[in-house]
């Protein structure tokens, strides 16, 4: 009986396991394959199974058809500048918020928890117009020279992402929860507030630092909205436009397929490694938010 | 979420012991300024004057581009979007009074278009829908008939989909929460879709939604026998959203699961066992126990899932474009349609800012709503 | 030598970079180029040729490209203009230079290039506002009726000639014959999968064929009457049972129908005629588009090229741009990617198009059938309305409803505009 119901759960588990891993096996395996064969594969058990003639053609096709090392790059640069600036900027914030007393923190951390709500799709459109006023300053013919906007750079794609303010409530969090005792003890030492945060705030911090980070990365590897509205040349352009623009050409399903399993790989990569810091990270997230 | 607890509850942790620090105060301060300064200054930047921005330009006719100066036009923007207004027709009749009818039988109305573009009173409106009662003819009109459709397009995805995704995470999370040997695979599984982008599901899904190839058409048919003929999942006005709410609640349900998997962890034991003696079994353990336990984390999960699926953009753009016939455009991508597309930014921003209002108001319905319950 | 740019943030790190760099930087200046990413990948290959031969044939200039994606090059270069970010050279879809004109980012051709480069190239190769010309091209294109003898002799269809097309009933007929065969689910690809300005050169002719337009040409700030009148509702039904009959697959899941044999006939441009040919070899037919009452219609003006204001090198620009309307340069353009020539001695320079060439027909469907769009500062926003009504129709809007609000869109976005310098 106990077996039976035991082997019930488990047959109750593939099914619904298949149903959630079918699009992603189908996705990657189709990127191995000539159309013809994704076609002919659709609908038995092979569709998901590396079988038959595999072939790289697809990717080839793919590099050859778009530049997807470069966007990858970009993508790779954007989402590791604002993560490490993140990181850190959010971090410093909420360390003064939770354990320094200033006139005014009450207020700034109400206003902090307020904006948690404002979600990024509600300012895009005027932050456009904002970014396309703002000027860098640029190097031209050997001179300094105010260049006339952030479109199209990468700064526009990470500067607007740092500052956070449902991470820096994560770190309020944690931090307010670390006894006192220590940086008492350090302040009558003379350690200053910035020797107390980074000698003993950041290396007690690990868990919160880990899960902001991931949390960041995955905010920040799947732009989509704003990059499609502020970055248009292909030198600034990240995967998710990169991918997108080249499903609208209609090219064969297979190469979109090798393109998809491409941009997607690194993250499953990623997280399959870190699995368990990346379970934890998001409860946790979400259980104390 | 929960912000007034957290900000109560630290000041108590703060007040420390009383001794004195005032000669390190000036210094201090300065620490303060600079370790807050950038994280603020970046809010302040690309989140408050944005929005400040927003409200501001939806006053105006302000263009992304154009030669033409910039014009405070009042209350134009916001009366375009949600001006809405009524008519009343009469069947169209013959000198001798009998009413007109087509070949089919149906009564035969004046062109609305002529009467609205000829009524001063109705010059800007179009016909949203229509009713018939005895006779008469009831049409609902409105000035952008666009954006009223987007927001019941909205809403109808928010209605179908925070049910679907928040129900089926808590499925999930009592499916893996049994004592099975090597569970933490099936979660790992389950988990998966949330890590792959949703540019990248929609891509694939539009595969498997397509109405010749895909396989939903070809399993349904497999099922029914050949009953069911494919149905154009993405191609039919009646079918889109639903489908679109289908794809969105498989790949963004792995992170509801995991919250609500930490939510079932933190309920003791202790419960579930004087539950036991009491005699319940395991549907009266689930109500009494398990429901109550998960009330604050279903709390969260239900305010942020709704107020992600207001945000809908990403699916509809690569998988619809706001069709067919407009029945998966939603006040985003109105929004960015308007407002960047075609460069109407004092438009898209009036869009902005109403976007804004409604996410608030329904965020703090929603926490009254459950604060009440929790009263009660 | 590409011009850095650096961000306030990581400026000051830069710093002593840039400045090794600058010391080093030679001679030449460097002259920014856009260019639309489109799919026919040797078409941006003669490009990148044509860029390297011009940066190898002197030393004064150095153009540097960046691809821009089709689909939104629209916004994006209004995006750059209001950034001030545009490059020297950019090419556009010829309908949209004159809104680019009237918004004041071009440069006036006349004077910058050389007199004999802008009077060597035909008519539709020069996109003009208010009487000046503000972009010119290498190529143009002309929209066709695409298909295969077998097929026409299968179904014992009439083969279409320059002098007596296809009519709108005996093209319904042959849809009808092919679709009644089984042989093709959908018989006749139509890109309906495409998005942007393709709807608009595509599907426009036909509407004017009908004898219906996108406005009126007279005033250009109305289109009451002239879009949702009697023709463009004819116009409206056909289009949506051409989708209803199912002859034209509503969502196409890719454009290879007719070059995988899916389809029997590809209403498409000529631009897909090398990879027809090479599929099809002599089976292929090459029809002028249907006659639906009006006579035969299709789009002239295709991708050309223009200085924008901004420029500091115009000098650079305008040279690089004379480089390129060289016959030579026109013909390797024609040669790699089968477009028409855009004057008479790049066409003698290629097998195709000269004179008695085997793709001569497309010059004469260019010469004889096109309608040129809608040249006013408006026309963006018609073609993306004109796109957005299709779509809907398609999906089986009420065709008059979808008339009527493509005209309240289009006329409400002009008076907004203050009928952008019509009145």
């Amino acid at each position: 009986m106990k077996h039976l119901r035991k082997l019930g759960a488990y047959l109750f588990l593939l099914l619904i396991g298949y149903v959630f891993l079918f699009p992603l096996l189908f996705m990657i395996m189709s990127s191995f394959k000539p159309e013809q064969v994704i076609f002919a594969d659709l609908y038995s058990i092979r569709a998901i199974l590396p079988v038959g003639d595999l072939t790289l053609d697809n990717y080839r096709q793919v590099f050859e058809k778009s530049d997807v090392l470069l966007y990858f790059r970009n993508s790779i640069l954007i989402t590791s500048a604002t993560v490490i600036l993140g990181l850190f900027v959010n971090s410093l914030l909420a360390f003064t918020l939770s354990r320094m007393r200033w006139s005014g923190r009450k207020y700034i951390l109400a206003a902090v928890v307020a904006l948690m709500i404002i979600p990024i799709e509600a300012i895009v459109v005027p932050l456009l117009l904002l970014v396309s006023k703002l000027p860098t300053i640029g190097w031209e013919q050997g001179g300094f020279v105010l260049m006339g906007s952030w479109l199209n750079s990468l700064e526009v794609q990470i500067l607007p992402f740092v500052a956070n303010s449902f991470f820096i409530f994560l770190f309020y969090q944690f931090f307010r929860d670390i006894p006192k005792d220590f940086d008492e003890a350090a302040e009558l030492d003379g350690a200053t507030p910035f020797q107390i945060y980074r000698h003993i705030i950041v290396p007690m911090s690990g868990p919160v630092f880990a899960t902001v980070a991931i949390l960041h990365f995955l905010l920040m590897w799947n732009q989509y909205i704003w990059p499609i509205m502020a970055v248009q040349g292909e030198d600034a352009r990240p995967v998710m436009p990169g991918i997108q623009i080249f499903f609208g050409r209609q090219t064969s399903w297979g190469e979109i397929m090798a393109y998809a399993s491409f941009v997607t790989l690194p993250v499953l990569a990623v997280f399959l490694a870190f699995q368990k810091k990346f379970v934890s990270s998001l409860a946790g997230a979400g259980i104390k938010g | 979420m929960n912000a007034n607890t957290s900000v109560n509850s630290s000041d108590t942790l703060t007040v420390s012991s009383g001794r004195p620090s005032e000669p390190q105060r000036p210094p201090r301060k300065r620490y303060v300024f600079l370790m807050s300064a950038p994280a603020l200054l970046g809010l302040f930047m690309f989140l408050v004057l944005p929005f400040l921005m927003a409200l501001g330009m939806s006053f105006t006719d302000q263009r992304l581009l154009s030669p033409n100066a910039t014009e405070w036009v009042g209350l134009r923007n916001y009366d375009r979007l949600l001006n809405i207004s009524w008519l009343v027709q009469e069947p169209v009749s013959d000198a001798a009074g009998n009413l007109k009818q087509t070949a089919d039988g149906e009564l035969v109305y004046p062109r609305l278009r002529s009467v609205l573009r000829n009524d001063p009173e109705y010059k800007d409106f179009k016909e949203y829908t229509h009713w018939s009662f005895d006779n008469k003819r009831v049409v609902l009109l409105a000035k952008d008939p666009s954006f009223i459709q987007s927001i019941i397009n909205t809403l109808l995805f928010v209605i179908l989909v925070v049910p679907i995704q928040c129900g089926t995470a808590l499925g999930l999370a009592l499916l893996i929460n049994q004592k099975l040997r090597g569970i933490f695979l099936f979660r790992t599984v389950f988990f998966s879709p949330v890590v792959t982008s949703i540019v990248v599901v929609s891509i694939v899904w539009s595969f498997l939604y397509h109405k010749d190839l895909g396989l939903f058409n070809h399993y349904l048919s497999a099922m029914s026998f050949g009953l069911i003929g494919p149905v154009d999942w993405l191609g039919d006005p009646d079918w889109a959203m639903p489908s679109i709410v289908l794809m969105s609640a498989w790949q963004a349900a792995g992170v509801q699961m995991l919250i609500f998997l930490a939510g079932l962890q933190g309920i003791s034991g202790d419960l579930y066992e004087a539950a036991e003696l009491d005699g319940a079994g395991p549907w009266g353990k689930f109500v009494n126990v398990t429901l109550p336990g998960l009330k604050n984390t279903t709390i969260f999960v239900v305010i942020s899932t709704t107020i992600q699926a207001f945000g809908l953009f990403t699916q509809v753009d690569v998988m619809t474009r706001g069709g067919p016939q407009g029945s998966t455009s939603t006040v985003m991508y109105h929004a960015v349609t308007k407002g960047f597309r075609e460069q109407d930014i004092a438009y898209g921003s009036a869009i902005s800012v109403i976007f804004f209002l409604a996410i608030l108001a329904i965020a703090l319905l929603q926490k009254r709503f459950f604060d009440k319950r929790e009263d009660a | 030598m590409k011009i850095m740019k650096v961000s306030l943030l990581s400026c000051a790190i830069m710093t002593t970079l840039t400045l090794d760099v600058s010391s080093a930087m030679a001679a030449p200046s460097e002259v920014k180029l856009w260019r639309h990413e489109t799919s026919n990948i040797k078409e941006i290959e003669v490009s990148k040729a044509t860029i390297e031969r011009f940066n190898q044939s002197q030393a004064k200039w150095h153009i540097t490209a960046e691809m821009i994606p089709e689909g939104s090059y629209t916004q994006t270069v209004t995006a750059a203009a209001l950034a001030g970010d545009l490059p020297c050279v950019l090419d556009m879809d010829q309908p949209v230079v004159p809104n680019f004109a009237w918004s004041g980012y071009l440069l006036p051709l006349e004077g910058l290039l050389s007199k004999d480069a802008l009077n060597g190239l035909i008519g539709s190769a020069k996109g003009t506002y208010k009487g000046k010309v503000y972009s010119v091209g290498q190529f143009d294109v002309a929209l066709a009726l695409f298909t295969r003898q077998s097929i026409l002799e299968k179904y014992n269809l009439r083969q279409a000639t320059f002098e007596q097309p296809w009519t709108k009933a005996e093209l319904l007929d042959a849809l009808a014959k092919l679709k009644a065969s089984g042989e093709y689910q959908y018989p006749l690809a139509m890109r309906t999968g495409w998005t942007g300005e393709w709807y608009s050169y595509g599907y426009a002719p036909m509407l004017q064929s009908f004898g219906a337009d996108q406005i009126d040409r007279d005033n250009y700030v109305k289109s009451e009457g002239v879009l949702n009148g009697e023709a463009g509702l004819a116009w409206g039904a056909f289009f949506q049972s051409l989708f209803n009959n199912e002859y034209v697959d509503r969502n196409p899941s890719d454009d290879k129908g007719f070059v995988q044999g899916r389809a029997a006939l590809d209403y498409v441009g000529s631009w897909e005629m090398a990879n027809h040919s090479k599929r099809w070899g002599d089976d292929l037919v090459v029809m002028p588009v249907p006659d639906f009452g009006g006579g035969p219609v299709i789009g002239g003006g295709s991708w050309q090229w223009g200085i924008a204001k901004s420029c500091s090198n115009p000098e650079g620009a305008a040279a690089f741009v004379d480089f390129m309307l060289q016959p030579e340069e026109i013909a390797a353009m024609s040669v790699a990617t089968g477009m028409i020539p855009s004057s008479p001695e790049a066409a003698e320079l290629t097998d195709h198009y000269q004179v008695g060439g085997d793709w001569r027909y497309f010059y004469d469907f260019t010469a004889a059938f096109a309608e040129l769009r809608p040249a006013t500062p408006a026309y963006p926003i018609i073609s993306s309305t004109f796109e957005k009504m299709a779509r809907n129709i398609k999906d089986g809007a009420n065709v008059q409803d979808a008339l009527d609000e493509a005209v309240d869109t289009i006329e409400r976005n002009i008076s907004d505009n203050k009928g952008y310098g019509f009145n």
